[in-house]
C-alpha cells in the first residue's frame, strides 16, 4: 500500500493492521484511539502548544511517521537470503598484500586466532562494515558473490552480524521470559509465545544449571547469560553472522552451543585459542600484523585428535566436579 | 570548513566519541577544531588539547547552557574559519531532554549510551528526535539482544537517521562514523541559519535571581502542575 492512501484510511482499521502505530505514537508522549476520522486528520487536529511541550512540531512528526512506515512496510519484504560471504583480501599494517580470497557459507565455522592487538577485530569490523577496499586494510567484502546493497551498513533491522563476547552482560530489569517477549516484539515476529518458550528451551540445554522463566536476567549465573544470549541469537536474530569472541571459559556446553547456531544456519566467526573449538571449525584464519597470514584448513590428522582433546577436556571436567563436591584429588 | 554538532545526556560517551574520530581524521591528515560547551567544569579540553586539535572551551555558569550554546556558536564558526580548520565540532550535554543545539542544514549527531535503559529514546526530545546520525555507545558490555532492541527504540522516535554501533574505548566503529564526517555540510557562516527546534522558553522571576519560594514572589512564564484527581 503506498503512504498517502494509508493516511487517509480511518484509524480503526489503520490501527488494527499496523498496532505498531500506536506504539510509534506513544513513544511521542501522544495518546491515539481508533475512531472512524483518519491518521491525517489525527495529525491535523493535534495542538502546536501541546507538540511543542513535547519537542516536537507536526512536521518533524509527519516525517518521522514517514519514515517509520516506509521501514515497517521494508521490514515485512523477505530480504535475499545470504548464501555466501566473500572476503577478498587487502594489506597488511606493513602494506603487504594479503593474497586471500576467502568464501564462508551458512553452517559453516571459521576460527580466527592470533595474538591480543593483531588485527582480529579489524576483520571482524570490515566484515560487519561490508567493507569495499574503504577500509585501512583495503579489504572487500562480498556477499553472494556481488557487492552488497549499502543498506547492510545502516539498517538496524537488516544487521548483518550479531555479536557474542565474554564480557557482555544482561542489564535490563526484566525476567528471562519478558526479555525474550521484549525482544521478539522489537523484531515484529509472529509468534513470540512460540519463541520465548523455544529459546528458554534451548538455553536451558546449553546451561549447565537450570533457571526459570521468572528469573531475572540480570540474577542469570555466567553460564545461563552466555546460554541465554546464544539461544537468543539462533533463534531471535535477522543477521545471517554470528560473532563470538572468546567464549571458551563461559561454563555452558561449548559444543552444543556451536551446533545450534551451525543447525540455523549462520555463518559463524569465532576468535578463540580453545584447542577444542579450534578443531571443531571448518577452517582457522590466522591473523598476524593486521593481516591474514595464512589459512589453515582442518585435516583428517588433527580431526582424530579432536577426539583425543575431547577425552582429556572430559577427565579435566570429572576432576572438577570432584572439587565441586568437596572430594581431594590425590589419586587422579 | 566541515561543522558538526554533537550532543547527548551527559556521561553517554561524546567526548571519547569525538576523540575517536579526531584519530581517524588525523591519518587523513585533516587539521581540527572542537569546541567544547559545559556547565560549570570541564576537564575534556585537557583531552582534546593532547590530541593536538585547537580547542576552545565555554562554560554556561549561571545561565541556561543551551541557550548559551546558542549565542555563541556564530563566534566559534568564525574562529575555526580564521583558524584554518577543516572540520569543526561543537560538543554539548543536552541536560533538561527538550533542549537541542542542532541546525538546520548542519550535520547533526546524538550520543546515547546502551546503558541508559530502553526507555531513555522516549525521554530524549529534539536532540535525539531530530538528529542526522544516532551513535550508540557501551555496546561491548550488554547483550545483543539488549543492543537489538535499544537500536530498535532509537529508531522508533527518529526513523530517519543513520544509526551506528560504536566503542568509545577500542574505537570500533569510529573509522566508519569518519567516513559520514566526511560528507558533513561545508560551511563559512551560521549567518542566517535556524535552530531546528525553539529552545524552552523561561522567563521568570526565578530566572532573574529569585529564591524565595511563594506564590506572591512567581511573576512572568510561570506554568502550574494539575493537582485536582480527574474523574
Amino acid at each position: 500500500m503506498r503512504l498517502t492512501e494509508l493516511y487517509q484510511q480511518p484509524l480503526t482499521a489503520i490501527l488494527a493492521e499496523h498496532p505498531y502505530i500506536e506504539d510509534f505514537i506513544t513513544s511521542f508522549g501522544l495518546t491515539i484511539t481508533a475512531n472512524n476520522s483518519s491518521l491525517e486528520h489525527y495529525l491535523d487536529q493535534l495542538n502546536p502548544d501541546f507538540l511543542e511541550d513535547l519537542g516536537l512540531s507536526r512536521e518533524q512528526l509527519q516525517r518521522s511517521l514517514d519514515d517509520f512506515l516506509n521501514g515497517m512496510l521494508a521490514l515485512r519484504k523477505p530480504l535475499d537470503r545470504v548464501e555466501s560471504l566473500t572476503i577478498i583480501g587487502g594489506r597488511n599494517k606493513s602494506g603487504e598484500a594479503e593474497h586471500v580470497e576467502l568464501t564462508l557459507q551458512p553452517g559453516e565455522v571459521t576460527c580466527i586466532v592470533g595474538p591480543t592487538g593483531s588485527g582480529k577485530s579489524r576483520l571482524l569490523a570490515d566484515i560487519e562494515w561490508v567493507a569495499q577496499g574503504d577500509t585501512p586494510t583495503g579489504r572487500k567484502i562480498l556477499i553472494n558473490d556481488q557487492i552488497p546493497d549499502s543498506q547492510w551498513r545502516f539498517s538496524t533491522e537488516h544487521k548483518l552480524v550479531a555479536q557474542l563476547s565474554q564480557n557482555m552482560n544482561f542489564v535490563m530489569d526484566l525476567t528471562a521470559e519478558e526479555f525474550i517477549q521484549m525482544h521478539a516484539e522489537s523484531r515484529l515476529v509472529t509468534n513470540p509465545q512460540e519463541k520465548v518458550a523455544q529459546i528458554l528451551e534451548q538455553a536451558n540445554m546449553l546451561a549447565g544449571e537450570q533457571f526459570r522463566p521468572d528469573t531475572p536476567v540480570t540474577a542469570l549465573s555466567g553460564g545461563q547469560s552466555r546460554a541465554l544470549m546464544i539461544a537468543d541469537m539462533a533463534f531471535l536474530s535477522k543477521s545471517p553472522i554470528a560473532l563470538i569472541d572468546e567464549i571458551e571459559n563461559a561454563g555452558i556446553d561449548r559444543k552444543k552451543a556451536l551446533n545450534l547456531l551451525i543447525r540455523e544456519e549462520k555463518i559463524v566467526l569465532m576468535a578463540t585459542h580453545d584447542p577444542i573449538l579450534a578443531l571443531m571449525g571448518d577452517r582457522r584464519l590466522v591473523i598476524k600484523n593486521g593481516g591474514i597470514a595464512k589459512v589453515i584448513t582442518a585435516n583428517e590428522a588433527e580431526r582424530c585428535n579432536l577426539q583425543r582433546l575431547e577425552e582429556m577436556d572430559n577427565q579435566l571436567m570429572a576432576l572438577r566436579n570432584r572439587i565441586r563436591s568437596g572430594e581431594t584429588l590425590e589419586q587422579l | 570548513m566541515r561543522f558538526l554538532t554533537v550532543s547527548g545526556p551527559p556521561s553517554s560517551g561524546k567526548t571519547s566519541v569525538i576523540l575517536r574520530v579526531i584519530e581517524a581524521l588525523q591519518q587523513r591528515q585533516r587539521k581540527i577544531g572542537v569546541v567544547k560547551f559545559d556547565c560549570l567544569l570541564t576537564d575534556d579540553d585537557a583531552l582534546y588539547a593532547k590530541k593536538g586539535v585547537m580547542v576552545k572551551k565555554g562554560l554556561s555558569g549561571a545561565l541556561c547552557p543551551d541557550h548559551y550554546f546558542v549565542s555563541n556558536i556564530e563566534a566559534c564558526v568564525t574562529w575555526g574559519k580564521e583558524n584554518d580548520c577543516e572540520y569543526l565540532i561543537s560538543e554539548s550535554a543536552g541536560l533538561c531532554n527538550r533542549c537541542s543545539p542542532h541546525i538546520n542544514d548542519i550535520t547533526a549527531i546524538c550520543v546515547i549510551d546502551n546503558l541508559s535503559g530502553v526507555n531513555t529514546p522516549r525521554k530524549i526530545g529534539p536532540m535525539l528526535k531530530s538528529a542526522d546520525i544516532v551513535v550508540i555507545t557501551k555496546g561491548d558490555i550488554v547483550s545483543q539482544a539488549e543492543r537489538e532492541v535499544f537500536a530498535s527504540r532509537v529508531k522508533q522516535v527518529n526513523p530517519g537517521a543513520v544509526i551506528m554501533n560504536i566503542n568509545g574505548i577500542t574505537g570500533q566503529g569510529a573509522f566508519e562514523l569518519t567516513s559520514l564526517f566526511e560528507a558533513a555540510s561545508n560551511i563559512d557562516t551560521l549567518k542566517g541559519k535556524t535552530l531546528r527546534f525553539s529552545m524552552p522558553a523561561a522567563l521568570c522571576s526565578y530566572c532573574l535571581g529569585e529564591t524565595r519560594i511563594g506564590e506572591e514572589y512567581q511573576t512572568g512564564n510561570v506554568r502550574k502542575m494539575e493537582m485536582e484527581d480527574k474523574q
